[in-house]
């Protein structure tokens, strides 16, 4: 186990080494830079540029190097924890980004949460009682759950919320704590509005997840040894619980791989929606106004949220397998 | 066989008695004339079975699956829909009716005070409220606005340019006359019929999916197939770079691209680039699909015949392999086009995909961004109705032709 996890670690590395180049190739990637958008901004209200000022600060954001200059100069940054200068907001990203990094991880464990237990107890009862009514009630729920885009869902909620409650459920927290310091009623203010976004995130994957655990319940349901069980007489619910249960377990952990860029990706869409305060809107705006820096950190951010998850349900899919831990690596 | 035991053919000519232990067992040999064929006779039902190719029992197991071909007929009626919008749209995708701002939807109505008037709408009253300023539509149960099917022109906003090449004013239905507008699904900030909008945008949001695909089959059949052939480094590179694409999320990526093309290119070029973007993130698991069933399959007693025969490299992957897993692609392939559709509506949605004059359903989502806007006008949110029953469809459709493609089963 200790050589697999020490492999799997090592494996990290790269990877996140070719994620910071991409995701440095893509910030880099339209043409020009920040300062020009700034100069053609000014000079479009008619304010006079001045030159020297311009060199000045290009030359103390280091955009006068080399690119591959930049990106060590970057990624050397990140390592220390410096994550660069915003542009558009004149402050460093660092403390821009702090809290709605943590926020964006709040959201995406608690829909992760959502949708595993939503997901087990839904499919558990479905498969058990295949091709009743509410199987394909479930099942119909759950196409139109896998079909309704989240920032759609997102909107209609809104819509309805305002129609019939006359209330706005916008917002992770109520306006006055937002830039206030942590506190008691802060947090309960943010798990209050969180369970909208959390719902319109994770709608598409518990429908997804339902499915998956369904069929897989079904297969193992057929097998003979479930059989032989209750030829001898073991209770229905035990029979469920000891094996065949335990057997279609596996997605829930070895699909956290596909499961988080899919909620991630839904959170920054559904954020702007729902004006929420996690990465969201703010990346989008940095995307717009080309604030290469702070963009490149939320994606930095973002990938590294997922390829965390996808190490921590490697390690979990290999102390629950032991095919897995003994073959060293294979996985799915 | 040989026919040269003295007594062969003449069973029971040792009696059981007279056996030793040690005597050879004697020879028997069937005076019947041989057939090689007489177990292989089959009826003409099995015949059909087991003589059909693998897409003639794709179809049949498709044809099973109600759902599924129900789904794939509702989507040959909307992509013809997008081919002929012209025809469908009763106006024309930028005509303004400026009278009718912020128009609701009308009802489609038959009777009229208890008598059988045909398909008909009720026109608006229209007055500003003196405080907000804002259009305040009432239906006017005395304007009877009729409507006309299969009919020409007549009315502004009716002459189109039909894919560009020759003008026609035709078609599907259309109102009465200039006086009698009919907004089905209401109009949008500047008088535009929504209805005309949505069946415009189709054409883009639907095609969007199809090249996307193409480019992102091309892709993922080329790299995963040169990692599944040869193996090696090449494949360990191409499983790396996979892996390092599939571990950022998607639509975050989409946007950092689309929102690096420059703003000077023109709408066509943005087209282009959005479909590209697209598929620039879709072909990982396609590729990977290929491959998996390139390593499987190229261990089949066939594939070695055909290399033993002397067939090369490519005539093996393009004559053997390939089509042998095609089923499967295909399969895939049609649940990869709603993503593609998704991931054009989110990005036109935030803004940072397809642009105006360019219509897609995103784009016309767009306006409805805003809650303000969505909850005084909410037929602005109509255009979600197409993106849902669309991707349902494409799932419905793709589900059952994954199950076809494994025909044995």
């Amino acid at each position: 186990m200790f050589r697999y996890i020490v492999h799997r670690l090592l494996l990290m590395i790269p990877t996140l080494l070719a994620v910071s180049a991409i995701v440095f190739v893509i910030i880099q990637l339209p043409p020009g830079d920040y300062l020009e958008t700034l100069i053609a901004e000014m000079a479009s209200r008619g304010e006079a540029v001045d030159q020297n000022q311009i060199e000045a600060l290009r030359r103390a954001y280091g955009l006068d190097k080399s690119p591959v200059e930049q990106y060590f100069s970057w990624l050397f940054g990140l390592l220390q924890g410096d994550f660069g200068w915003s542009f558009e907001h004149n402050r460093p990203v660092s403390e821009l980004i702090g809290q709605r990094i943590l926020l964006t991880f709040v959201v995406t464990f608690s829909t992760i949460a959502f949708i595993w237990i939503v997901s087990f107890v839904i499919g558990t009862y479905v498969a058990t009682r295949q091709y009743s009514v509410s199987d394909h009630v479930a099942t119909l729920i759950g196409y139109l759950g896998l079909a309704t885009p989240n920032f759609l869902l997102a909107l209609v909620l809104m819509y309805f919320a305002n129609q019939w409650f006359d209330t706005s459920i916008g917002g992770i927290m109520d306006d006055k704590y937002r830039n206030a310091p942590w506190t008691l009623d802060k947090m309960l203010s943010v798990l209050e509005h969180l369970w909208i976004p959390v719902i319109v995130i994770g709608t598409s994957g518990t429908a997804g997840m339902i499915r998956r655990l369904r069929a897989n319940l079904l297969d193992e349901l057929q097998k003979q040894y479930v059989v032989t069980g209750r030829a001898k007489g073991l209770a229905p619910r035990k029979l469920l619980w000891k094996y065949p249960l335990r057997m279609a377990l596996n997605p829930f952990i070895a699909d956290i791989g596909s499961i988080l860029p899919e909620v991630i990706s839904g959170s920054a869409v559904v954020a702007v929606v729902l004006n929420l305060d996690i990465t969201g809107r703010m990346l989008l705006d940095a995307l717009r106004a080309q604030d290469m820096f702070l963009a490149g950190s939320f994606l930095m951010f973002l990938a590294l949220l997922v390829v965390i998850g996808t190490l921590l349900s490697d390690l979990a899919l290999a102390a629950l397998d032991p095919r897995i831990r003994l073959s060293g690596g294979a996985t799915r | 066989m040989s026919a040269d035991t003295p007594n062969g053919g003449s069973p029971g000519n040792n009696e059981p008695g007279n056996e030793k232990p040690n005597d050879p067992i004697p020879h028997f040999v069937s005076d019947e004339p041989f057939n090689a064929d007489v177990e292989v006779v089959l009826t003409a039902e099995q015949e059909k079975y087991y003589m059909a190719s693998q897409w003639k029992l794709m179809w049949w197991k498709l044809k099973r699956h109600k759902i599924a071909v129900a789904a794939g007929f509702f989507l040959i009626f909307l992509y013809l829909v997008a081919a002929f919008a012209e025809v469908f749209a009763p106006y024309e995708l930028q005509h303004r009716d400026v009278r009718n701002v912020y128009a609701p939807p009308q009802a489609v109505h038959l009777f009229h005070e208890g008598k059988l008037v045909g398909p008909f709408v009720y026109g608006y009253n229209a007055r500003r409220d003196p405080e907000t300023l804002q259009k305040i539509y009432t239906v006017d149960t005395n304007k009877v606005h009729r409507i006309r099917f299969f009919c020409s022109g007549g009315y502004p906003g009716s002459e189109y340019e039909f894919w560009g090449l020759f003008k026609g004013d035709f078609h599907l239905f259309c109102p009465e006359s200039r006086r009698a507008p009919v907004f089905l699904l209401g109009t949008d900030r500047l008088g535009r019929d929504m209805l005309s909008r949505i069946i415009y945008g189709s054409r883009i949001s639907l095609s969007i999916g199809l090249i996307g695909i193409v480019l992102s089959f091309g892709l993922g059949i080329i790299i995963g197939g040169v990692a599944g052939f040869y193996g090696g480094w090449v494949d360990n590179g191409v499983q790396r770079l996979i892996e390092v694409l599939k571990s950022f999320p998607r639509l975050p990526l989409w946007m950092a691209l689309s929102a690096s093309l420059p703003a000077k290119w023109s709408p066509i070029v943005i087209y282009f680039g959005i479909t590209l973007i697209l598929a620039m993130l879709d072909w990982p698991s396609l590729a990977r699909a290929v491959r998996s069933k390139l390593l499987s399959l190229r261990e089949e007693d066939f594939a070695i015949a055909a290399n033993l025969m002397g067939a090369s490299t490519k005539r093996i992957i393009g004559r053997h392999l390939v089509p042998s897993f095609a089923s499967h692609l295909i399969a895939s392939a049609s649940l990869a086009i709603p993503e593609m559709i998704l991931g054009e509506t989110a990005l036109s949605f935030l803004g940072l995909g397809l642009r105006p004059p360019v219509t897609s359903w995103g784009v016309l989502l767009n306006e409805a961004q805003n809650i303000q806007v969505v909850v005084l006008y909410p037929w602005l949110m109509a255009p979600m109705i197409p993106v849902i029953l669309t991707i349902l469809a494409f799932n419905f459709l793709g589900d059952g032709l994954r199950d076809a493609a494994d025909p044995y089963k």
